[in-house]
This record gives structure tokens, sequence and C-alpha cells, in this order.
């Protein structure tokens, strides 16, 4: 068998614009040797849901900067769970209030990270929660 | 429900289908046994899909143009029942890193939510010539599910990317002007495996500097008659013309807009057409006989090779590349030396 790859499927949901921040993500997870499904922008939760399906992905990372991720996130895990793909793992970038944290971790996000991660430890993170293995 | 069973729904709304059918075709490109049992189930199935090839350099819009094409297919001309469509887009893999940004869904965003469309993006995973190893396979996944028309989208800037033409029954070449392409267009390889040219990006400065160049680059192959004025009179051109055998195909150059939809049905239209044109001739039968051999036959090297590997003795191995290394032999000889050494036939 080759060697495991790891896909993730980077999206930004909502009208938020701004999506430099998702690009470094998308490069930083490709120079870590993983595969990586660019949507862009103003993605639907049903067309994340739907190409999460079709891509088989084994990780989504969402990119919100408009507040408007308690509205978006839920309905993405919703959609998720629906389509029989719970097994996916959600991270969550942009700007997230610290009083969200917690309600947001309660649904199933995995990993928030606001401005100044670093982007190896979203790679560590996103590979321990793949291969349930760390890297370090 | 067997797999063959549960994909062969996934055309239609069955989500659980569509999610067999994801599973099924990532534990193709990961080489999953079980992958390669489903695929032996399913190979009875195929063989009636239209499989279409979209090739050309980076920024052409190919993408874009893949998108409108399969938006056609979905919403035909009143009357016409719509075909379900199967996209694979490959990009390339980072040769330092293994990874790989697959963009190419960006451009479709008016096939969201069909149920009768499923797009698959796949890196190139170390494959050489613009597809990956297992897109073959992936597109006989499509084929057996029932998608009755699968886009094979890949990156073709030079003369090695030529698999899509073996794979695809039609291959379109795109191009787009300013890209000096006109003298790229003169470069054997990707314009001659072309059934059809697309010039896209057409309302920009250039397009007919690049119509010409690829007229002019398939006219070297089979020249055209033509007539000249002469002194306000018609005459024939007494140039050679080869005769027009009934049966053969002339590749057309099209232009397109992609992004305004401008010319799309015309691009649908030559693509049918094409399909006709290989049916009608036999062409569709040698050519999918062609390409199984080339299957056959690389699956019958690679079990070869993997069988000796595994029977070479390694020391014995070593002392050879050693002697090869010093230039005490060639590579001939060596090679002669492992084959005969681990008891295959010279």
């Amino acid at each position: 068998m080759s060697e495991r790859k790891i896909r993730v499927l980077v999206a930004k949901p909502g009208l938020d614009g701004h999506d430099r921040g998702a690009k470094v993500v998308a490069r930083a997870l490709r120079d870590a040797g993983m595969e990586v499904i660019y949507t862009g922008l103003r993605q639907t939760p049903e067309m994340i849901a739907e190409a999460a399906l079709q891509e088989d992905v084994d990780v989504i990372g969402l990119s919100i900067l408009s507040g408007a991720h308690m509205a978006l996130v839920p309905r993405v895990l919703d959609l998720l769970k629906a389509s029989g793909l719970e097994h996916v793992r959600v991270f969550l970038g942009g700007i997230i209030p610290d009083e969200d944290v917690p309600r947001l971790k309660e649904m199933g996000v995995v990993g928030i990270y606001g401005p100044g991660t670093l982007t190896k430890d979203i790679i560590e993170d996103v590979r321990r929660a793949v291969l349930g293995v760390s890297t370090s | 429900m067997s797999i063959a069973e549960s994909i062969r729904m996934a055309t239609g709304d069955s989500p659980g289908g569509r999610l067999a059918l994801a599973r099924l075709l990532s534990q193709i490109e990961d080489d999953d046994p079980r992958g390669l049992e489903a695929l032996n189930d399913l190979f009875p199935y195929t063989g009636r899909a239209h499989l279409v090839g979209v090739t050309g350099a980076p920024g052409t819009g190919k993408s874009s143009l893949v998108n409108r094409l399969v938006y056609h297919y979905r919403h035909p001309p009143t009357g016409e029942a719509p075909r379900s469509v199967a996209v694979v887009a490959v990009d390339p893999s980072s040769p330092f890193t293994g990874g790989a940004i697959l963009g190419d869904r960006v451009r479709m965003r008016d096939l969201a939510g069909d149920p009768g469309v499923f797009i698959r993006s796949m890196a190139a995973r170390g494959s050489l010539g613009g597809l990956a190893r297992a897109t073959a396979s992936v597109t006989q996944v499509f084929d057996a599910a029932g998608f009755e028309v699968i886009f094979i989208e890949t990156v073709g800037a030079g003369q090695a990317e030529v698999d899509i033409a073996q794979l695809a029954h039609t291959t379109i070449v795109v191009e787009a002007p300013g890209l000096g392409d006109e003298v790229q267009a003169i470069k054997a390889g990707i314009l001659e495996i072309a059934d059809i040219l697309v010039v896209n990006k057409a309302d920009r400065p250039g397009v007919e500097n690049t119509v010409r160049a690829l007229k002019g680059m398939l006219e070297l192959g089979a020249p055209q008659p033509r007539t000249f004025r002469h002194h306000g009179a018609l005459l024939e051109s007494l140039l050679e013309t080869k005769p027009e055998v009934p049966g053969t195909w002339t590749t057309p150059i099209l232009r397109t807009v992609a992004t305004e939809g401008d010319g799309v049905p015309e691009l649908l239209e030559a693509i049918v057409r094409h399909r006709a044109h290989l049916e009608t001739t036999g062409e569709w039968q040698r050519r999918d006989r062609a390409r199984l051999q080339a299957e056959l036959e690389a699956l019958v090297a690679q079990r070869l090779f993997e069988g000796w590997r595994r029977r070479v003795a390694p020391a014995y191995y070593r002392e050879i590349l050693d002697r090869l290394a010093r230039r005490a032999i060639s590579p001939h000889q060596a090679a002669e030396a492992v084959l005969v050494g681990s008891g295959e036939a010279a």
C-alpha cells in the first residue's frame, strides 16, 4: 500500500471575503505533505458537506473572520452528521472570541486558532487528530 | 448489498451510494486491496461512459470551461434528458513534500448541490505524465457507477502530458491568447493529441494570432485547399492536398469565453459529434482495446518486476551494483547478471 495521505478541505463559509489566512494555512498543510482541497470563498454549509463527502476528506478547516461562526459551525456539523461524516475532524480559524471557544469545543470542533497561531501547531494537531500519533 | 450494488446507486439520490463511492475512490488511490477487489467486481459494468479529457497550460481556464460544459450537460435544451457527469480533476503533487493544493473545485460553483454530478480532486502523487497512477481506475469506478460522461481535467504544458490522450475518448486542448502560445503551438506533442482545440478567453487581444498559429500547426499535418485572389479572380491553390478520406476527423478550433458561457454550447456539440464519429468508424472499440492492452501490459511489467525483486538475493544484487558503480561492467551486463543470477530466462 502507498503511504497514507491526509486530505484536508479548506473552506470559507458565509460572506467573509478575507482569504489570506486560509491560503497561508492551505500552503502550510501542503508543505507538510497533505492534500488540500481548497474551495475558496462564499461556501454554504451544504457545499462544504457535499465537498467533504465527494472528496472523502479526513479534516475540514473552516476560516471565519466575519463573526458568524456560532451560526455557521453548528450547521456544518449537523450536515456532516446527516451525511455519515461524523469521523471528519473540524478545525476552525479566524476571529473567534474566547467566550465562544468552550461551546464550540462542546459541539465537536477539535481545534480553534486565532491570529498569531503558528502553522506548525496546526499541522501537529491535524496529524494527531487523524493518525492518532504525536509527531514531535 | 455488495460494494458494486451500492456504488451503482451513486448517480441517483442515494447518499449511502455516494459515500460508498467516495470511500472506494480513496481505497483505490491508496492501493488498498479492498479497492482492487471492488474494481474486479465492477469492471464488467464499465465501457459505456464517454471519457472527455481537458488539458492545457495553467491559466487557460480549463476548470471554468469544465464547469460550464458540465452545466450544459445537466441543463440540456428542453426535451433531452440530462446526462449524469463525473469530474476528475488532477493537480500536481510537490516533488519535495508530497503534498498538493487541489484547487479546481473553486471554479465549479454552478454544479454545487446537483445529485447528478460528482467532482473528485486527485493529486498526481509522483506520476509525471499528467495523470495519477490511479486516475484510470477512478474513471472505471465512475463508469461502472453509471455516470454517462466523465471529464478528466489535467495540467498539460509540455510534451510529456499525453497520458490523457490514451485514457480519454475525446481530448480537448485549451489555449488562451497572449500566453506566448504562438511559439508553443508549433511544438509537437500536446497539440497533436487534440481532438478539439479550444481558444478560451477569446475576448482577449491576440485571439486571432492564436487561432492562426493553431491552424498553421494543424495544416502542417493535413493541408487544406486554399483559394487565392489574383487580380480579382479566384484561383485554386496549387498546393498538394490530401484527399478527404471519409471517416476522418478534422480537428475543429473553437473560441470560448468560459466565464460568460460564450461558445460552450458549440463546444458541447463538437464533443457529441466526436463521440458519434468514434462509434460509426469503429474507433471507439479500437481505442478501448488499445487502452486496455496498455493497462494490461503495465500491470504485467509491474508484477514481473516485483517477482524478480522478491527473488533476487540482496547480497548478490549489491555485488552487481558495486561492479556497475566501479564501471567493471556496463548497465546492460549488470541487467543480464541480475536476471540470469536470479533464475530468470535471458
